[in-house]
């Protein structure tokens, strides 16, 4: 794994991109890192739309909020041999976590698409199109086994780095630190 | 003045009868986190993040209330201790409401700095996301339940300093919670002086000025020391 490009997947779960806007902020050792691995799957960095099989690193960001949500993570873990819980909203469920304060996914779709609507509001109701929300949104720790948790909101590109670097060469990074595991 | 002669951490240390064992870590320079520990408020052992090894005993004493004694033998760092200071952490973290990103005292808070010490780089216990309220009747400050660990600074400054006793701490278990008068609404209390010391000592994002937006909040607690040291020694000019 040190000589070979390791294979290197991201996924966006429920989160706002913003860890994938930082991973790109990485800018001119993204070059460095498409030399040294070969990005597999990932909403900004790959038109591949399955998720591959036989992948050594996968960064996941977001909490697991919808049934495609669960699905994806459950073929993520499957198929790699280091899952990296990137970003406060994998590791705590974060923002997308704060409507399980109201207790249910249907407490949330009334209050959102009826209560707060302008009289002509309506349940989203579209099988197989639109994905059923689960109960709660759930930090992924709590779904599938974690190698790696990769803090922040988001992980600024320099503790992203500190986490690949190790990574790329075959290694675990021991991240410790407010420069590296600070929530926020 | 009597002094006691003591072990901690391997070192010896004197320092006067009636001293904590947390007073005598910190003069011999023992780094032991805490949260609820203020100098210049009464210690209360609310947080158990203190918590140190004392030769001979199986019991963990909190260092904030333990007096030094003479002979003592005091660990402040085990494998055990750094546990149980990290389950603290992840026990309030999960059982209230505490999203960093978007808090007001992000970047300024005790309670997210404390993972950092500790080593928290993910909970391994379920979040609760319990359902809490927020007090913003006051005209100049609020309270986020959300956010409140219970530590208790804010009750003991209002009793202990400003003499007003705004706060106290309502209701059991999981239903605790911090309440301003006999449960009223915070405005609604005229013992209030509006001072703000609460705000100030409060080492979260709970207590705050309405004003604050997210990263805005920064707690001062060193005002409170400067008046608390000012009246103990009257010295008024700095």
């Amino acid at each position: 794994m040190t000589n070979a490009k390791i294979r290197l997947a991201t996924v966006w779960l429920a989160g706002c991109s913003g860890c994938h806007m930082s991973f790109l902020d990485l800018d001119e050792w993204l070059l460095e890192l498409a030399e040294r691995a070969e990005i597999v799957y990932s909403p900004v960095a790959s038109d591949i739309k399955t998720f591959p099989s036989n992948v050594d690193v996968c960064l996941v960001e977001g909490g697991v909020a919808n049934t495609d949500n669960l699905e994806l993570l459950h073929q993520v873990r499957a198929n790699s041999r280091v899952l990296v819980s990137f970003g406060d909203c994998a590791i705590t469920a974060n923002i997308p976590g704060m409507r399980n304060m109201l207790n249910g996914a249907d407490p949330v779709l009334r209050r959102s698409y009826l209560e707060l609507a302008d009289g002509s509001g309506q349940l989203p109701h579209a099988p197989g199109i639109v994905p059923e929300l689960l109960e709660r949104v759930v930090p992924v720790h709590e779904l599938v086994p974690v190698d790696v948790w990769l803090p922040g909101c988001p992980p600024s590109a320099e503790r992203i780095r500190a986490a690949l670097e190790p990574l790329l060469a075959g290694e675990m990074p021991q991240l410790s630190g407010a420069d590296q595991i600070r929530f926020g | 003045m009597s002094v006691c002669t003591l072990r901690i951490d391997n070192r010896d240390v004197a320092i006067a009868a009636g001293a904590s064992v947390l007073e005598a870590a910190r003069a011999a320079g023992a780094a032991i986190p805490t949260l609820c520990h203020l100098d210049g408020l009464s210690p209360v052992a609310a947080c158990r993040l203190c918590l140190v090894e004392l030769e001979g005993s199986d019991k963990l004493q909190a260092a904030c209330v333990t007096a030094v004694a003479d002979g003592m033998q005091v660990r402040t760092d085990s494998p055990r201790l750094r546990e149980i200071r990290r389950s603290v952490i992840e026990l309030l973290f999960t059982e209230g409401n505490h999203v960093c990103a978007i808090c007001v005292a992000n970047g300024h808070c005790e309670l997210q700095d404390l993972a950092v010490t500790v080593g928290m780089d993910h909970s391994r216990l379920p979040y609760r996301f319990p359902d809490r309220h927020v007090d913003l009747s006051h005209p100049l400050f609020g309270l986020d339940h959300n956010r409140c660990i219970l530590c208790s600074r804010c009750v003991r400054v209002c009793d202990e300093v400003e003499g007003a006793h705004v706060w106290d701490i309502g209701w059991r278990g999981e239903h605790c919670r911090i309440i301003a008068g006999l449960d009223e609404p915070w405005e609604a209390v005229n013992a209030c002086t509006h001072c703000g010391k609460c705000v100030e000592v409060c080492p979260t994002g709970a207590l705050f000025h309405k004003a604050d937006t997210s990263e805005e909040k920064q707690g001062h607690p060193e005002r409170l020391q400067a008046l608390v040291h000012a009246r103990n020694h009257q010295q008024w000019q700095p």
